[in-house]
């Protein structure tokens, strides 16, 4: 550097100047959500900062931080950061970022920010500190112009990569690129861009990996090989916290490929899943097949668990008996037995929803090298630094020498938030005393999941001489989300029921209250977890709720709904719900749908609205059946999910979303018996195909200003109740037990 | 050994995926002597003197496939994993079906988790259209 400042002074200014910005804009939640290092925004010389590098023919390369699961954050976090840094879109190059756990000056740290998928929050997260990057990236540059031009900063401009001069010079960033690296940082906050400067944020962007997809070319997890690896394979004890009592592998040694065959345990019953999930016999070969034939030749013997007797119809039968009792109450307003005894009628129904397994089309993959203070893992995830964690628990490594390559992920749906398979991969590296490449099976995925929990969903209303909702009743007995994850800070309903989601704060008189099922099954998020969940339950019953009062399905709705203002929401996606967007998309869907036109020809319209995570969604239905067979003719949802960073990507989330939905509403359910798991492969387990999904979902977006929430969760809830709702219309069946298709058969 | 396995284990060509092993979901899917097949179901023994095609070897030099090209241009995929067996299973399909219907297009059975149906019966329909103006 030859501006004779240190690197060290250089780094210590920015992180004084620009942190307070950061800690303004994040907060109370930064501890939870840790941000980019401030002063990693602008500390190289021939990058600018972590996520920027700028080649000599001024292709700019932008570093994507987030674990890209089908949800399109390879193309959205990077085009935040490209409107700020003002780059061409169409000569953005955007790279994989590894995981960024380093030791900073203060102590642990991220140098990328957060890198997890959950909870739909990526985009808005990124909206805040990504577009920072972006933004100080650029002022450097602009900085770096001034001086070459003995200029004023802000008589210069920027377009497309270039840097402007008041005559119209254009100048490129690669030419400004090393001597920005060498200017003083901005000491005050950086301005961002106003919305109608922007260039790409809002206009359509295609996948930015689509090319390399559609050739074979994209790495997913699966297909990363390392030297020297050898392929793992697991024969899993199948009932539930069942031991191996004994096995032989005579046969499996003579398979050719085959190189090793060893038991390693499973958790204990009881305590926190925090390596693999189940007990098993590891064969350890050459290539993928010689391991499969050896598993297959396995003779294993081993004990059941304590859940020997648990079965679908036990856990049933358990909720039945627990809905006696009167549970844990999760909101209680007003005076619901007043309500009831006052009520002209009291409307009752039962729902139930089963377990779900993920199923991502990659199933669990995991390449791990041990060497004595390093680590290394390749692979598809969703909790980089749950990874990161498990491995130091499991090897001793500290976090900073454990090297974390993220590849793109054959799907994710909340299955890869957990690191099972990174830790049993793990454990299987250390007993070989070789790099392994863990493999996993569809039977293994569908048996060794955590599933979305099992529930029944007991719902009363209490009706007035005018046909209003005086009071409101939601008991729901479920085996609940936080089993065995070491957490003690979470109430016995999360996972399962948000307090504040709808029909509360709207109804004067309204019990929720929750009634824990035991159960053995694993239990853990699947895309829009608790929303999915209880919106079936919710959502149907508004339904019923108007055909037995004679209303119109979507006025019950809004005048439910009233006034538009905002109420208090406490949980994931608040601190705010507002009632007039959420009335806004149910009366565009309906529109779109033409809920007001009679159809006489057996086909009917159902609707659903929901609030999932800071958006808000509708969906709506027509549907026939005849013969038995169900037949969706039209599909759409509308959406209010704030600003919109990339329509196309929002677009493809919301039709993804609601086939996602559709193929789980009709078929999916995973049943227990006598503690095994009964389903295994796309056969029992049968994932919607093409025939069955309309031929278009028709996706209404709502413009807006507001700030952008994520797009892969919300456009899932509200799809299960606004099918059984169509389905009633067309047939006067009303299910109430998922899948949909089981039920209708038993029903028609 | 599968020809699955063989294509990505010994000759690392790992566009083909693993999805079932039991040709359920189609993820697989390759040609042999031209038509789509799944390859974890095919034994490398059942394969002589036959000529295989992988994803990997369907463009050509300089072009993609108008099959992969309709997919880049309807923006179809999400997490990408199916893709590859899906762009096989099309192109066999336009084969057969030239000028697909709505309900030819249906009768494909690859797996999709994400959803993507809709936007790959759009880039059948496009293909077709293309391949039928670059041979009338």
């Amino acid at each position: 550097m030859n501006s004779g400042i240190s690197r060290r002074q250089f780094i210590s200014v920015l992180l004084t100047a620009s942190g307070a910005l950061v800690v303004g804009v994040r907060s109370a939640i930064a501890e939870v959500h840790p941000t980019v290092p401030m002063d990693l925004l602008g500390d190289a010389l021939t990058s600018l900062g972590a996520f920027v590098r700028i080649e000599r023919n001024n292709r700019i390369v932008i570093g994507a931080r987030g674990c890209e699961i089908g949800q399109g954050v390879m193309t959205s976090l990077p085009m935040l950061l490209a409107e700020e840094l003002d780059a061409d879109w169409s000569r953005v190059k955007v790279e994989q970022l590894p995981y960024g756990y380093e030791l900073g000056p203060d102590g642990p740290r991220n140098r990328y920010g957060d890198q997890g998928a959950g909870g739909s929050t990526s985009v808005s997260d990124g909206w805040k500190d990504l577009r920072q990057a972006g933004a100080v990236a650029r002022w450097l540059l602009v900085e770096a112009a001034a001086a070459l031009w003995q200029l004023p900063h802000d008589r210069l401009s920027t377009e497309s990569g270039y840097v402007i001069h008041p005559d119209g010079t254009r100048i490129p960033y690669a030419e400004l690129v090393e001597r920005a690296a060498e200017i003083l940082p901005p000491t005050d906050a950086v301005p961002l861009k106003k919305p109608a400067d922007f260039r790409i944020i809002g206009k359509p962007a295609k996948t930015v990996d689509a090319r390399a997809i559609v050739t074979g070319r994209a790495t997913f997890g699966i297909d990363s090989y390392i030297g020297g690896a050898l392929t793992a394979v697991v024969l899993r004890c199948p009932h539930l916290d069942g031991t191996l009592l004994r096995f032989d592998d005579k046969e499996t040694r003579k398979v050719s490929g085959v190189r090793d065959v060893f038991a390693i345990e499973g958790p204990k019953p009881g305590t926190p899943f925090d390596a693999n999930l189940a007990a098993g016999i590891v064969v350890l070969a050459d290539n993928t097949w010689a391991a499969l034939k050896g598993r297959q030749k396995i003779v294993a013997e081993w004990t059941p668990g304590p859940w020997a007797s648990e079965s679908n119809s036990t856990l049933e039968a358990s909720a039945d008996e627990l809905l006696k009792g009167s549970g844990t109450p999760v909101r209680v307003d007003g005076d619901l037995a007043k309500a009831r005894k006052s009520a002209k009628r009291v409307i009752e129904a039962k729902y139930h929803v089963p377990f779900l397994a993920h199923a991502t089309m990659e199933p669990p993959h995991a390449v791990v090298k041990l060497e004595a203070d390093h680590a290394l893992f390749i692979g598809a995830l969703q909790s980089p630094d749950g990874a990161s964690r498990i491995i130091n628990a499991l090897t001793g490594i500290p976090r900073e020498s454990i090297e974390i390559r993220m590849t793109r992920a054959g799907g994710g749906f909340g299955r890869r938030l957990e690191n099972d398979y990174v830790a049993e991969a793990v454990i299987i590296a250390k007993k070989a005393g070789k790099p392994v490449k863990l493999m996993w099976t569809r039977d293994d995925d569908l048996q060794h999941d955590f599933y979305r929990p099992l529930g029944v969903h007991r719902m009363a209303a209490t009706i007035d001489k005018k046909n209003l909702v005086t009071g409101f009743a939601h008991d729901c007995a479920a085996t609940p989300r936080y089993y065995r994850t070491g957490r003690t800070d979470r109430p016995v309903f999360g996972g399962c029921l948000e307090p504040d989601d709808f029909p509360a704060g709207l109804i004067p008189n309204l019990e929720k209250r929750f009634f824990a099922i035991e159960s053995g099954l694993p239990r853990g998020w699947w895309r829009a977890p608790l929303h999915t969940f209880h919106a079936f339950a919710v959502q149907s019953f508004i339904d019923e709720i108007a055909v037995e009062t004679k209303q119109d399905a979507v006025e019950l709705r809004l005048k439910m709904l009233g006034d538009a203002r905002e109420l208090d929401y406490h949980g994931h996606g608040g601190p705010k719900f507002d009632t007039g967007r959420l009335a806004a998309v149910l009366q565009r869907c309906a529109e779109a749908i033409e809920w007001k036109r009679k159809r006489t020809d057996g086909r009917g319209v159902g609707i659903a609205c929901h609030f999932t995570f800071g958006g808000y969604a509708a969906h709506a239905f027509e549907v026939s059946v005849e013969g038995g067979e169900l037949q969706i003719h039209r599909a759409v949802v509308a959406i209010d999910i704030g600003r919109v960073i990339n329509p196309l990507g929002v677009e493809a989330m919301m039709m993804g979303g609601t086939i996602d939905g559709i193929s789980t509403a009709l078929n999916l359910a995973i049943t227990v018996k006598e503690g095994q798991i009964q389903q295994s492969s796309y056969a029992d387990y049968p994932v919607g195909r093409m025939v069955q999904m309309p031929n278009d979902v028709e996706v209404l977006i709502t413009p807006s200003e507001l700030e952008p929430v994520g797009a892969g969760e919300m456009g899932i809830p509200s799809v299960a109740p606004a099918l059984a709702n169509a389905i009633y219309a067309a047939t006067t069946v009303r299910v109430r037990r998922l899948p949909i298709l089981a039920e209708l058969k038993r029903r028609l | 050994m599968p020809l699955l396995w063989y294509l990505r284990d010994v000759l690392h060509l790992t566009g083909s995926k693993f999805g079932c092993g039991l040709g359920q979901c189609g993820a697989c899917t390759v040609h042999v002597d031209g038509k789509a097949q799944r390859s974890c179901l095919l034994p490398m023994n059942s394969l002589v003197g036959k000529q295989v095609t992988t994803i990997e070897g369907i463009a050509s030099a300089s072009d993609l496939h108008a099959v992969q090209q309709a997919w880049i241009d309807e923006d179809v995929p999400q997490c990408g994993y199916c893709q590859a067996g899906q762009i096989m299973a099309a192109i066999d399909l336009l084969k057969r079906k030239p000028e697909p219907t709505d309900a030819d297009i249906s009768q494909l059975t690859n797996l999709c988790r994400c959803g993507t149906y809709p936007r790959i019966r759009k880039a059948v329909k496009r293909a077709a259209a293309a391949l039928a103006g670059v041979k009338p």
